[in-house]
Parts: structure tokens; C-alpha cells; sequence
């Protein structure tokens, strides 16, 4: 415990909880196909033709069931990206990650919506908006979208 | 239709990174006592309390029941929110929902955050999804940068122009005697060279992490006007929400799909068409500099790709046309679960006419906006006229 004049005395704690999450179906099913043939899977929708990444049971826009799977590109385009200085805890280890990554908003080539993943590439000069990107992959693969794809490279580079 | 609701009184703490003078209920104490004061009220003229903050910041379950002694709850019917960002404002919305429907004729909201208990930036990163999003989470700095990029692709916004906001938030604050951070000798080239986070976003471009507390009291329109000699007036209310990955909207800041659709809500509902020119300011969370320009985008303050042209143009100056956060908006203070509670209290005293140092001159209309989770937006406006 420790006290200067104008504090009031603090107690410190920590908590350490260990949780299980589950994927669910889809999930799953999306991960089975990315571990076992190195596929990336996106489902369509049967009212608006949007296909999603992240796959999910219905469309939140026009409330129609997805039922249809269909394979997306490993390549895509950057819609954000940026370079983190900042020491941050990676949430998944509590440990800190090495600083600086980069790290981009990508939209792959098939999909309508996009996802957040590493890019290879820490000069913020080098890394711009509309730039194509391709996935490399880490082997054996798990079954996991940022280990499995260990990030993203710039095309050309 | 709904019954008339005004806001009659405000309460706040002083804003600061530690408060380590007081616990929680002290601090909420505090926000309370001022805003009962304020209306010259007791508690027991108080019908319902709605009380909100997040409570994996401080990480205690139920912080409602610690805050029992604080806000007075006891045997009082009451409802706790925990929207993320939004929450503060989703706490007034419920507060008007509560009085307009005719249930209760007088209600506290409350809104905390202590945040120098618990470890915000690791906290945050639980808004992602453990399996799609968790692993890439650098907490609020990391997605603001990704997005500001986009915006700025898509804008030609610059670091200076947003520095310009950075800078306007900090002075402003100086007139808010329980703003967090005061810097009256700020400077464009401070922002520029203060310590990069994530490009292009820099210290300086960044909200701070508060402790603090807000309260609001909003009464029916025979006790608002028993109450408060000059009420200020709920026109409009509205809530937006996005889907559910932070990939699904295209833009989420450059074209934030959920500002958009709830701010034009409001709009249409309160009778306004030109927002720049009906308003007479605006209290708006903002975040991250270069999220303030994109939302003058969003609001409708100006048009698409002018929101640095605006700040250059001094029209959300407090001199301006249209004054955005006199108060020193979230970049000069920010105990999260109070933020957006703080935006529709400082709208409110501006209505009112009880900014002290940072009013506005003839206010008749304002605007209180609240953000966050995954681009989630809240919109409140207020008028001097019933
Ligand atoms: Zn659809």
C-alpha cells in the first residue's frame, strides 16, 4: 500500500483469467478449410450479393440468411494502414509486441468487407492507401487467421 | 407522442488523469451533489436514476452497487448502461426515454470513469473479437491511426490541419475550470513534434485517459420550468449502430455510416436542414484530431473532403460560425464512461446560458454527439426553445 499527502491509500491487485472461446460453425468450418487447404473462404449473400469476411449466418444490412461459400483471393488491397510505435501488450500473449509493425485495413480481392492484419512493411513512406498486398502464409498451419497468415507483403516488394 | 423533457442542472467533477484523492463513489458524490445543487434539489426529488461507465476499465462487476451510497439508489428504480464510448449519451437518451414516456417525472443520469485504476489500452482491445480481430488490436491509438489513414486518402486532409484541432481543444479547455488538460501556449509545430504513436497519429493528436464524472438531471415540462429559470430543451434524440466487425463498413471514420444515418435522424426530427447554420455550437467526441474533421464531414458541417478547410477557415473556433467543443472537447478530457455524458452537459449549459468562461454568445441550439465501440453513434439536440 502506498500514500502521498493528497492521496488516499490504494490496494494494488491482479487478475489473471484464463478464457475459452468458442468459434462457433462457421468459424470453424472457415478455419478447417484455411488450415487444412490454405484457402480462404468468404459467404455470400442470397438478398444484396455482399460477401462477407468474417462469415457470419445473416446479412446485418439486409437481414437475408448467407448460405453460400466461395473462395477468395489471397491477394487484396490496403483501405487504412499504419505503422504502431507505440509498445503495446499483444492481447492474446500479455507479452509486449516488438515495435514498430505495420498493420492495414485489407479488403481481399472477392470480398466486400475487409480485415485487420499485419503488414510487412514499418516505413510509414512506403505504405499507402490502394496498394495490392498478398497473404504469406506460416507453416504448419493451424487453423487461425493471424498466425496462419503470418501478414501481408506488398506486391512487388 | 412523447412528453417534453428538459435538462435542468449539471454537475462535474475536476477532470484529472489520477484522482487518487477520492474512490469511485466519491468521485460520483461529487458529480451529483453539484448537479442536486444546481436545481436546488434533494435526492429525494429524484423519480429514477440511469448510471453507466465500463466496467472492464476499473474491472469490478456491478460498480452500480459500489455507487449505491454515491447516486443515492437505494430502493430507487435504476438501470446501469455500458454502451463502450457511447455510453454517456446512451445514459441521457435512457434519462429522456425515461421522462418522455411518462413514467417518471424526474431522472438523474450519471456518468464515471476512473480510469488510472485498471489499464484502459489492454482493456480496449477486448472490443475485438477474440478469434477475427483480437491478435491485431493495438488498442484505441492503432485503429484510429488505420482509419485517419483512409481518411486522409480520401480527404487530402493534413497532420497540420489536424493539429489545428489538437491545438483549438487544448486552449479551449483552458476556459473549462474541470477540463483535464490546459495548455494555453500550444502550437501547431508542439502537435507535429510531439511523440509518434502510430502515423500519422501523435501524442499530441490523442485524447487523454481521465478520472471523472458527470451528471445530468432531466425533468418533465411543468417541473423543468417549477426548476430551472431557463431549461435547455431535448428537440431531438437518436441512436446508430454498425454491424459487427470492424471490416464490415467500408469507411469507418471517413464516412462513418453510423453518424451519418443518426445524425440526419436528429435533424429531420428537430426541423434543421442546414446544421451549419442552425446550430449555434456543438459538443462533439472527438477523439483523435483527425476524427473531429472527418465528423464536421459526417455531421453535415460541411461537405465531403472539406473538414480541413473548415479548420483552416476558424469556423469551429470559438469565435466561429459554428463553435465545436468550447469545452475543450475529449482531446482535453476523457474518463470514458463520462465523456459522452460531459458532451450533452456542456450542450446543455451552453443552452442554458452557464458556460461561465467558455459560452457562447446567443445560444439557442446545440448539438451533442457520443462515439465509440465499433463506430457507434449517439445524437442529442438541444434549444432554448420548448
Ligand atoms: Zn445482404
Amino acid at each position: 500500500m502506498t500514500k502521498k499527502d493528497d492521496e488516499t491509500q490504494r490496494v494494488q491487485y491482479l487478475l489473471d483469467i484464463e478464457y475459452h472461446y468458442a468459434a462457433g460453425e462457421l468459424a470453424t468450418r472457415f478455419f478447417t478449410e484455411l488450415k487444412e487447404a490454405g484457402r480462404i473462404m468468404g459467404m455470400r449473400c442470397s438478398g444484396c450479393h455482399r460477401v462477407y469476411l468474417p462469415p457470419r449466418p445473416v446479412c446485418g444490412i439486409c437481414y437475408k440468411e448467407l448460405k453460400d461459400w466461395v473462395p477468395l483471393s489471397d491477394e487484396g488491397i490496403i483501405v487504412g494502414c499504419t505503422v504502431v510505435h507505440l509498445p503495446f501488450i499483444d492481447p492474446m500473449t500479455g507479452e509486449q509486441r516488438p515495435v514498430p509493425y505495420g498493420f492495414a485495413i485489407i479488403r481481399l480481392d472477392g470480398a466486400s468487407t475487409s480485415i485487420y492484419h499485419f503488414v510487412d512493411e514499418t516505413d510509414e513512406k512506403k505504405l499507402r492507401v490502394g496498394q495490392r498486398v498478398k497473404a504469406v502464409f506460416r507453416e504448419p498451419r493451424t487453423g487461425s487467421l493471424h498466425h496462419d497468415i503470418k501478414y501481408f507483403r506488398l506486391v512487388g516488394k | 407522442m412523447p412528453r417534453r423533457v428538459a435538462i435542468i442542472s449539471t454537475g462535474q467533477t475536476k477532470h484529472r488523469a489520477k484522482r487518487r484523492d477520492v474512490n469511485v463513489r466519491e468521485l460520483i458524490t461529487e458529480a451529483v451533489t453539484r448537479a442536486l445543487e444546481e436545481a436546488d434539489i434533494r435526492m429525494k426529488d429524484i423519480d429514477a436514476v440511469v448510471i453507466g461507465n465500463m466496467e472492464p476499465f476499473e474491472g469490478f462487476l456491478f460498480p452500480e452497487l459500489w455507487a449505491v451510497e454515491g447516486w443515492g439508489g437505494y430502493l430507487k428504480p435504476s438501470v446501469k448502461f455500458n454502451t463502450g464510448g457511447t455510453v454517456g449519451t446512451t445514459t441521457a437518451i435512457a434519462a429522456y426515454y425515461y421522462v418522455a414516456s411518462g413514467i417518471y417525472d424526474v431522472v438523474l443520469a450519471i456518468g464515471f470513469e476512473k480510469q488510472s485504476e485498471g489499464h484502459t489500452q489492454t482493456a480496449i482491445t477486448t472490443v475485438g473479437d477474440p478469434i477475427w480481430e483480437r491478435a491485431i488490436m493495438a488498442g484505441a491509438v492503432g485503429n484510429f491511426a488505420v482509419m485517419a489513414s483512409t481518411y486522409i486518402h480520401d480527404s487530402g486532409v493534413t497532420e497540420e490541419q489536424a493539429a489545428k484541432v489538437a491545438v483549438k481543444a487544448r486552449r479551449n479547455a483552458c476556459n473549462n475550470e474541470y477540463a483535464h488538460l490546459q495548455m494555453p501556449d500550444i502550437t501547431v509545430e508542439d502537435v507535429l513534434k510531439s511523440r509518434m504513436l502510430a502515423y500519422p497519429v501523435k501524442l499530441l493528436d490523442m485524447c487523454p485517459q481521465s478520472d471523472g464524472a458527470c451528471a445530468v438531471v432531466f425533468a418533465e415540462e411543468s417541473r423543468a420550468k417549477q426548476l430551472a429559470p431557463r431549461p435547455a430543451w431535448i428537440k431531438a434524440v437518436a441512436t446508430a449502430h454498425e454491424q459487427q466487425y470492424m471490416g464490415d463498413s467500408p469507411k469507418r471514420l471517413a464516412a462513418m455510416r453510423s453518424q451519418v444515418a443518426a445524425s440526419r435522424r436528429a435533424y429531420a426530427y428537430a426541423g434543421i436542414t442546414n446544421p451549419r447554420k442552425e446550430l449555434d455550437v456543438a459538443e462533439i467526441y472527438e477523439v483523435a484530431s483527425f476524427a473531429e474533421l472527418a465528423m464536421y464531414e459526417n455531421l453535415g458541417f460541411c461537405e465531403r473532403g472539406e473538414g480541413g478547410k473548415l479548420i483552416d477557415a476558424g469556423v469551429t473556433e470559438m469565435t466561429g460560425e459554428l463553435p465545436v467543443n468550447p469545452s475543450g472537447g475529449v482531446l482535453s478530457t476523457n474518463p470514458i464512461g463520462a465523456t459522452a455524458l460531459i458532451r450533452v452537459a456542456e450542450a446543455a449549459l451552453q443552452v442554458m446560458g452557464k458556460a461561465g468562461k467558455r459560452q457562447i454568445d446567443g445560444v439557442r441550439t446545440a448539438l451533442a454527439t457520443g462515439y465509440g465501440g465499433n463506430a457507434w453513434t449517439d445524437v442529442m439536440i438541444l434549444s432554448r426553445d420548448l
